[in-house]
């Protein structure tokens, strides 16, 4: 897991994750247009919009899938824009897909140590780390099952896991908690502002279940036809019109 | 050390393996010379088999011109025996170092230009109908007429420069199956191993979970291409001729694939089963035929092509999986399920 | 070498090309509609061309007449094929595919072993050594005879795409499956008949090419992937890159044939199959991938 050294004591509060006048295009649609928004290290902020808005666009930048055709993305400083997906986990940047990607083939277990095996390059130590991951996110009775055969819900669960066993400094969740029964998303929910709490995590989620978002997040950035149009505090961009508007309009929610 | 190697097997299928090695170590005691040369054949279609299901089963990319990495490792081995008298233990070094850069451009070219699935496939059967051609075409090493090495008396057995009767070759084969195998039990335990495995299975997962795509997949080319190599080194001794039309030859590639899939890709253990079953089978179809007086050439080949249709229609996982949950050798929990 | 020994080769290369590009045709069709890689491509164009050789030898029948009724007995056979054996694994991994026609490719090949022996057959027409002559150029009888059928025969299959309903259906298909689907395509049929014509095509090359080629067995596998240089170099899903890959290997290869050893020829071909693959895998006419 991430280890609380990795957070430099005296550290300043600049952001672990800046995104600076991002756009990109595809065959001429502008599915994000100079979207700007900071992480701060330790933080977790929501990223919300109707359907289309570009969400998981920007996650898909940030982690490396695309290219930004202008704009800069920051890791603790460091440009990461241009780089590979996988440097840029090496990085500290821990994902989610949207569409889960499991390793069918492979048991949980397996699964979660292809991403401990990023912590350590000992299979052993990188078993035991995600012993106690999988422990922590509820997949504990099928550890040995094949991916393919889980649940969407479990799904899910093993795509955090996998992410969290890399060791992230930031963790993107894309829509982790759809699909899930009430139940399901508090202990999901207490399971991330617990790993905030005692290690730091700094998430970037993407959600639709609003209940996970309020909960969770202290600062909430609104996108919508790949713009920005709110950013601030739960309670700010809940009672922003503009934001009412795009959702009310769009007949989202 | 080798209570690591040998965790997660259970301990079943640990003994069977135990007693199939002393069984295939003591039976040319007991063996005619027949049964010797359709078991070196066998241990030879599992070794090469098992190279190339390393590339396919492991990290899932396609090679239809494996025939390339025989070829270049026997000539590179006969050459420099025939030319300079160099002993061929010396000799497998060259091959070995020709197959693996051969494999290195091969898949330099297939990842940095994204060429992959059917295409990679078309790829490496260009570079192997190349290399045949180019072949025919060099004088130095035979080119169309053939190579070939001084046949020596099989009264001695050479060991250093593999002269001698079939029973050494057939214990040097089961050497390097054995060896193989091994290998790639303890490769699939290994960091390198999740990651091909997760390769194979999902690349945008593997990438977004740290993983250099790039230098993975060229990893397991190279070093398919480099066992394969051994491979041809046995042939070149063990035939003592080679000629570009056989050795490149497409059909010898697609030979080479059939026990892997048959048994099973991606399965330790699969390769190794399908060699023996084909062989088998093979022969045996040959004798039915030979009884029957309808000894024509052509027949064992639509026999291995219709037990390639009919395993690739109704056993998409090869013969050995299902087998294993038979007999019950796909094991406890924790057992690995993408092992043995 | 004096300029017309070149010209004469180019044409000559130029029009068997042609029928190259008939036959890689088929393949295009085939693998822009079903997606399927017709492994087996080769060996159904050889099974076409000894049906031609068995005609001709029992009743004297000539292969460019027999074009249709060896495409219709080709059509069948890639109809039932695709109807009976391929599609079924549609939604199997690639390779799963593939090693499905490689074992089609193996028992047609050994096959025709089997029944026709390993030694070559050709066909010698009346006209087998007549040859026109215009200008500086010199050309056989046969290339010419071959060339205008293939041009025939493709004519016919653009038109067919263009203009029939059927043919649009299946373009629709392989543009897009699912809306295909949803808009109540009959898609598992479309692909039977689409297989079916590309076997046609296959099958008509065939009876074009035994008057230029003799045909053994082995012939097969190299014509396969010969089609899959034609139709990766011209671009896949691309029909006028079929026939235009065809003309441009037949051209090259003969050119080849001619300045350096005639066996060297192939080395050609595979040499612009990488380049291809390397630097422009659409092929020359096909569509940038977005």
């Amino acid at each position: 897991m991430a280890s609380p050294a990795r957070i430099a004591p005296g550290a300043s509060v600049a952001a672990l994750l800046e995104i600076s006048g991002v756009s990109k295009s595809f065959s001429g649609l502008k599915a994000v247009q100079h979207v700007s928004f900071n992480v701060a290290e330790g933080e977790i902020v929501g990223l919300i919009g109707p359907n289309g808005a570009g969400k998981t666009t920007c996650f898909n930048l940030v982690a490396g899938v695309y290219r930004p055709d202008a704009g800069e993305i920051r890791l603790a400083g460091k440009r990461i824009d241009g780089w590979r997906p996988d440097q840029i986990c090496r990085a500290g940047l821990g994902r989610t897909f949207q569409l889960v990607k499991p390793f069918a083939g492979l048991s949980v277990m397996e699964n979660v140590v292809v991403g401990a095996l990023n912590q350590s390059p000992s299979v052993r130590a990188a078993k035991a780390i995600s012993a106690s991951i999988i422990e922590q996110l509820g997949l504990e009775a099928k550890r040995h099952e094949p991916a393919g055969a889980l649940t969407l819900p479990d799904r899910k669960r093993l795509e955090v896991a996998r992410a969290l066993a890399t060791g992230p400094r930031i963790l993107l969740l894309d829509e982790v908690m759809a699909g899930l029964r009430p139940t399901e998303t508090d202990r999901m929910v207490s399971l991330f502002k617990d790993l905030n709490a005692r290690l730091g995590l700094t998430i970037l989620m993407i959600e639709h279940v609003m209940r996970a978002v309020m909960a969770l997040s202290r600062h909430i950035v609104v996108l919508h036809h790949g713009q920005v149009i709110a950013a601030g505090t739960p309670a700010e961009v809940t009672r922003d019109p503009a934001v009412l508007e795009c959702y009310l309009g769009e007949d989202a929610l | 050390m080798s209570a690591r190697w040998l965790d997660d097997v259970p301990s079943r299928g640990l003994l069977l393996l135990l007693l199939l090695l002393a069984a295939l170590i003591l039976i040319p005691a007991f063996a005619n010379d027949y049964l010797i040369t359709v078991l070196i054949l066998i241990l030879y279609f599992a070794y090469v088999g098992q190279a190339w299901n390393l590339m396919m089963g492991l990290a899932g990319q396609l090679s239809l011109g494996h025939a390339l990495y025989i070829g270049l490792g026997a000539y590179a081995a006969a050459a420099l025996y025939v030319h300079f008298g160099i002993s061929p233990w010396i000799g497998l070094w060259a091959s070995l170092v020709i197959a693996a850069a051969a494999g290195g451009v091969i898949g330099f070219l297939a990842f940095r230009f994204g060429v992959a699935g059917v295409y990679f496939a078309i790829l490496t059967i260009a570079f192997a109908e190349f290399a045949r051609l180019a072949f025919d075409h060099w004088p130095w090493v035979g080119g169309s007429a053939g190579f070939f090495l001084p046949v020596a008396n099989y009264a001695r057995n050479d060991l250093l420069n593999l002269r001698g009767s079939p029973t050494m070759f057939y214990y040097l084969l089961l050497a390097m199956t054995a060896g193989a195998f091994l290998l790639c039990h303890v490769l699939l335990r290994s960091r390198a191993g999740y990651y091909w495995l997760a390769i194979r299975e999902s690349p945008d997962a593997a990438q977004a979970l740290g993983i250099n795509l790039f230098r993975y997949r060229m990893y397991v080319v190279v070093l398919s291409a480099a066992m394969t190599s051994l491979g041809g080194v046995v042939f070149a001794f063990y035939y003592n001729n080679l000629f570009p039309e056989q050795v490149f030859h497409i059909s010898r590639s697609i030979e080479l694939i059939l026990a892997p899939i048959i048994g099973g890709i991606g399965t330790l253990f699969g390769p190794i089963l399908g060699a023996f079953l084909l062989t088998a089978l093979a022969e045996g179809v040959g004798e039915v035929m030979r009884a029957i007086g309808l000894d024509v050439p052509g027949v064992k080949q639509i026999f291995y092509g219709f037990c390639l249709l009919v395993v690739v229609m109704f056993l998409p996982d090869g013969v050995w999986p299902p087998l294993a949950k038979a007999l019950r050798l796909d094991g406890k929990p924790s057992q690995d399920r993408s092992g043995c | 070498m004096p300029a017309s020994i070149f010209l004469n080769v180019a044409v000559s290369g130029l029009l068997t090309g042609l029928v190259y590009g008939l036959m890689a045709l088929g393949l295009s069709v085939i693998f822009g509609v079903v997606r399927v890689v017709n492994f087996a491509h080769g060996e159904m164009m050889t099974i076409a061309m000894y049906i031609a050789v068995a005609l001709f030898s029992a009743y004297r029948l000539d292969p460019l007449m027999m074009l249709v009724p060896i495409a219709a007995v080709l059509f069948a056979l890639g109809y039932i094929m695709q109807a009976g054996l391929i599609n079924p694994f549609i939604n199997r991994p690639e390779h799963s595919q593939f090693m499905l026609l490689v074992a089609v490719a193996m028992i047609i090949v050994n096959a025709l072993l089997l029944i026709f022996g390993p030694d070559a057959r050709s066909v010698q027409t009346s006209y087998a050594y007549d040859s026109f002559q215009l200008g500086a150029v010199i050309v056989d009888a046969t290339k010419v005879y071959a060339a205008l059928a293939a041009g025939a025969v493709a004519t016919g299959l653009f038109a067919f795409f263009r203009y029939s309903l059927t043919g649009k259906a299946i373009r629709a298909c392989a543009d897009n499956y699912q809306g295909a689907l949803v808009v109540g395509l009959d898609v598992r049929r479309l692909y039977a008949l689409t297989f079916g014509l590309g076997a046609a095509c296959v099958g008509a090359a065939g009876s074009m090419l035994v008057i230029l080629l003799d045909v053994t067995p082995a012939l097969g596998p190299s014509y396969t992937l010969l089609a899959f240089v034609i139709v990766i170099t011209g671009g896949l899903g691309s029909m006028p890159g079929a026939l235009l890959g065809g003309m441009l290997i037949g051209v090259t290869e003969a050119l080849a044939g001619l300045l350096f050893t005639p066996s060297a020829k192939s080395m050609f071909a595979f040499g612009m199959l990488v380049l291809v693959l390397l630097f422009r895998p659409q092929g020359i006419l096909g569509k940038s991938p977005s």
